[in-house]
């Protein structure tokens, strides 16, 4: 009789591939149909589980952005008078799209980001859904989500988005956009531009007309000619903190509108008398999510010290079982670091933190020999004066820090120049709104994390940005008095 | 008799009150537990992880009649088919005990000698657990003098419900001691006690009253297992275990009836305690139909062609 092996080792289960068609080379999306690169050039995708390049995707200069802007610009007219309950029907057909090719999606996620295929499949591709609904929704009812106000779309709305979500980000950025009668440029990040561009695909299936949606990829020097370019009329941005400053000064005195998601430093906050075992799972998933490439992230884990010890090994204990590996596997917990250069700078400030004196706990685990890993880690001995307290790794990296008292939880959890979100865990209803008034954080959730609906606003305070996206107030950023 | 020690938030005790069993039995979230239990059933086994999930399964396995109608002669079939699973393939292991009513205990162990499947019976006035003190305790007593290896009894709920916990606390103690060298199963009936506060704070209790195994359910009462209800206990477990380093068995009982329930099972208890726990001295199934269920997926597994029910023998 074969013996069971513990802890058990799942025999493979592999998500096919083949349900994904990759071109060798991608264009541009511009006025409804893929077009070369007029700058001629291009970069290559790579599989960051496997550094294997997966596609070459064109590269957008000055002259392609203009293009961009300007079929979104020719597009806007028509877009904009569109009877309400017209766009609110186009957009109800790329929801139901999504879910047609949810599959299809989930997988060119997961191979072009190295996140893991369940949470593509169970989360990402889901909500991106969710969103397209939910806007389509609010399409032709802006009259109650503006009480009292006659409101117009701004024009052409330029959307920079980041790598850790690209097609809910996608999501996000267009529903609200597209619902209220803008148009559309948007930029996907540089390492994860393909699921983006298979959205481009839906988006022609559903006649959505040409021109109120163009994507344009590139790198850096793509995203600022976007949002400098003068045709555009709201900048809207979702990245790291210091890239949504310089937007933010290059925006300054143009008359755009703006709205910036940038970064976070959460405090993950567990007291005595919390669910420990669900805290813990928590907390689990408040840094292990997505590899932490989580701008919410709960990176910062504040634990009452009368139940530090108990917290502390149990976490250990379950990160033993966390799974890291093949992200097409359905049984992996933990994919890939999204890029060289992002597994680059959490191996740097992890040693930071070691040389200022953290100790590292890292469980046993076989990392995949090619391609960009980092094994699920928890800081201890961390003190609120250390980089790693202080700066977001943007990593599967957790810092512990502990507390006495309600309000030295919530002095420490407000000592970040952040302010995106937190997480309290007590069974204590008064204690969770306690600190809900007193937590500065655009999102406070109570005994669970990173919970998402397209309901529920989202947003940040402080160097986290400001804007919300979701929800009713995620229309306000795309419209002004008519 | 020690004290009752589970209070709901009481904090983690010091070490010498841990090894006298006072183990913290803190609040369950239930939206939390339900979440985790979800993503533990997500798991996606197969091939050889699969095959070897299933010969466990079988191995711990309680085969259980428990009916007012029950024979020897329905007991005997039972104990042919536990010693025996698959006539037509001798590799799967026989399970891991049969359990059955006091009066038919004989039966199963003139039936079950040598095979190795271990003699399970319920008692203590199962399945209410509302008889007289001493007929609770002499039917414990009267179950092992009849052969019985294990005995299953029930948590006292009225009771442990109407919170005299010391009674429901002693009522577990006194089968303990009646029991003997027998291994003593506590069904909590978790069905009945209407939140995962009261099954984690049960559980503390039995553990600490020297319960062997905890178990959930009779099978007389809707819900009976389910995959939130065998994670918390689970998690009740790891909590005494840390506290005390004594190991307690895990038994669900009632509306499990298909291979795949079972492997989710075992994943809970795998990726939740530690390994050791998948193994029939720590891990147990009490159901009547999931065999077969079982059977035929190994024989998938085994052919690569599905087998009709009818090619299984019945129990």
């Amino acid at each position: 009789m074969p013996e069971l092996p513990f802890p058990l080792e799942y025999a493979p289960a592999r998500e096919a591939t083949d349900i994904v068609q990759l071109a060798a080379s991608y264009g541009l999306f511009i006025g409804g149909a893929f077009v070369a690169a007029r700058s001629g050039e291009s970069f290559m995708t790579v599989n960051p589980a496997t550094e294997e390049p997966l596609a070459s995707v064109a590269a957008a200069g000055d002259d392609d952005v203009d293009a961009a802007v300007g079929a979104a610009r020719a597009a806007f007219p028509a877009w904009s008078a569109l009877p309400a309950r017209q766009r609110s029907k186009l957009l109800y057909r790329v929801a139901r799209l999504l879910q047609d090719r949810a599959r299809e999606f989930a997988v060119l996620e997961t191979l072009d980001g190295g996140k893991p295929i369940k949470e593509s499949r169970d989360v990402d591709v889901p909500l991106a859904a969710a969103h397209f609904f939910y806007y389509a929704g609010w399409a032709d009812k802006l009259d109650y989500a503006f009480p009292g106000r006659q409101v117009r779309p701004l024009g052409v709305a330029a959307q920079v988005i980041p790598w850790n979500f690209p097609l809910l980000m996608a999501a996000w950025k267009l529903a609200p956009a597209l619902a209220t009668g803008n148009t559309v440029v948007l930029k996907p990040a540089e390492t994860t531009p393909l699921s983006a561009l298979l959205l481009a695909d839906v988006l022609a299936e559903a006649d959505l007309p040409p021109g109120v949606v163009n994507i344009v990829t590139g790198g850096p020097s793509t995203g600022a000619a976007l949002v400098r370019h003068p045709g555009v009329d709201k900048v809207a941005f979702t990245g790291s903190t210091d890239v949504g400053k310089e937007i933010r000064r290059a925006v300054a005195g143009t008359g755009k509108a703006l709205t910036l998601e940038l970064g976070g430093k959460a405090a993950n906050i567990v007291f005595e008398d919390a669910a420990l075992d669900q805290a813990v799972e928590g907390v689990v998933n408040g840094i292990y999510f997505n590899q932490g490439h989580v701008c919410c992230a709960g990176s910062r884990l504040l634990v009452q010290e009368a139940v530090a010890d108990a917290v502390i090994d149990k976490l250990k204990a379950r990160l033993a079982t966390l799974r890291v590996g093949d992200p097409l596997d359905k049984n992996t917990d933990l994919g890939a670091i999204n890029s060289r250069a992002q597994l680059d700078k959490i191996t740097s400030l992890v040693d930071a933190g070691v040389e200022e004196g953290a100790t590292v706990y890292q469980p046993p685990c076989a990392l995949p020999p090619r391609g960009y890993w980092f094994p699920p880690t928890v800081l201890t001995g961390v003190h609120p004066s250390h980089r790693v307290a202080q700066e977001e790794i943007f990593g599967p990296v957790l810092s512990v820090l502990t507390f006495r008292t309600p309000a030295e939880a919530v002095a420490k959890a407000n000592n970040t120049r952040y302010g995106l979100s937190a997480g309290v865990w007590t069974e204590k209803a008064s204690k969770v709104l306690w600190m809900s008034s007193r937590l500065r954080a655009g999102v406070v959730w109570a005994n669970t994390y990173n919970r998402f609906d397209p309901a529920s606003p989202f947003g940040g305070f402080k160097e986290s940005g400001f804007g919300r996206e979701g929800g009713v107030h995620g229309l306000a950023p795309y419209v002004r008095n008519a | 008799m020690s004290p009752v020690p589970v209070l709901a938030g009481q904090p983690p005790v010091a070490a010498p009150q841990a090894a006298a069993g006072w183990v913290r039995a803190g609040p369950v979230d239930a939206v939390g537990l339900e979440a985790r239990a979800a993503a533990l059933a997500s798991r996606s086994l197969k091939r050889a992880t699969k095959v070897a999930v299933l010969e466990l399964a079988v191995r711990c396995m309680d085969l259980t009649t428990l009916e007012g109608s029950d024979t020897p002669g329905k007991v005997a079939q039972l104990c042919a088919k536990a010693a025996r699973p698959d006539a037509s393939d001798p590799s799967v292991p026989p399970v891991a005990a049969v359990c059955v009513y006091p009066q038919l205990v004989p039966v199963a162990v003139a039936a079950l000698a040598g095979t190795g499947v271990k003699v399970a019976s319920v008692a203590g006035t199962f399945p209410a657990g509302l008889g007289p003190s001493a007929a609770r305790v002499e039917e414990v007593r009267f179950a092992v003098e009849q052969g019985a290896d294990e005995i299953d009894i029930v948590l006292d709920r009225s009771s442990f419900l109407s919170g005299r916990y010391a009674r429901a606390f002693d009522a577990i103690a006194e089968c303990k001691d009646a029991a003997g060298r027998a291994h003593l199963k506590v069904i909590l009936e978790t069905g009945e006690l209407g939140s995962y506060d009261q099954v984690r704070r049960a559980s503390a209790l039995a553990m600490a009253a020297g319960a062997d195994f905890i178990k959930t359910s009779t099978g007389k009462v809707t819900p009976a297992a389910t995959l939130p209800v065998a994670l918390c206990m689970a998690e009740a477990i790891r909590e005494h275990h840390a506290a005390t380093g004594r190991a307690v068995g895990l038994k669900v009982a009632g509306g499990v009836r298909t291979a795949k329930q079972a492997w989710q099972y075992l994943v809970v208890v795998a990726e939740t305690l530690d390994g050791g726990w998948a193994a029939p001295a720590l891990f147990r199934i009490g159901a009547s139909s999931l065999l077969n269920d079982v059977l035929l997926q190994l024989r998938k597994e085994r052919t690569g062609a599905y087998a009709s029910p009818d090619d299984v023998a019945d129990a």
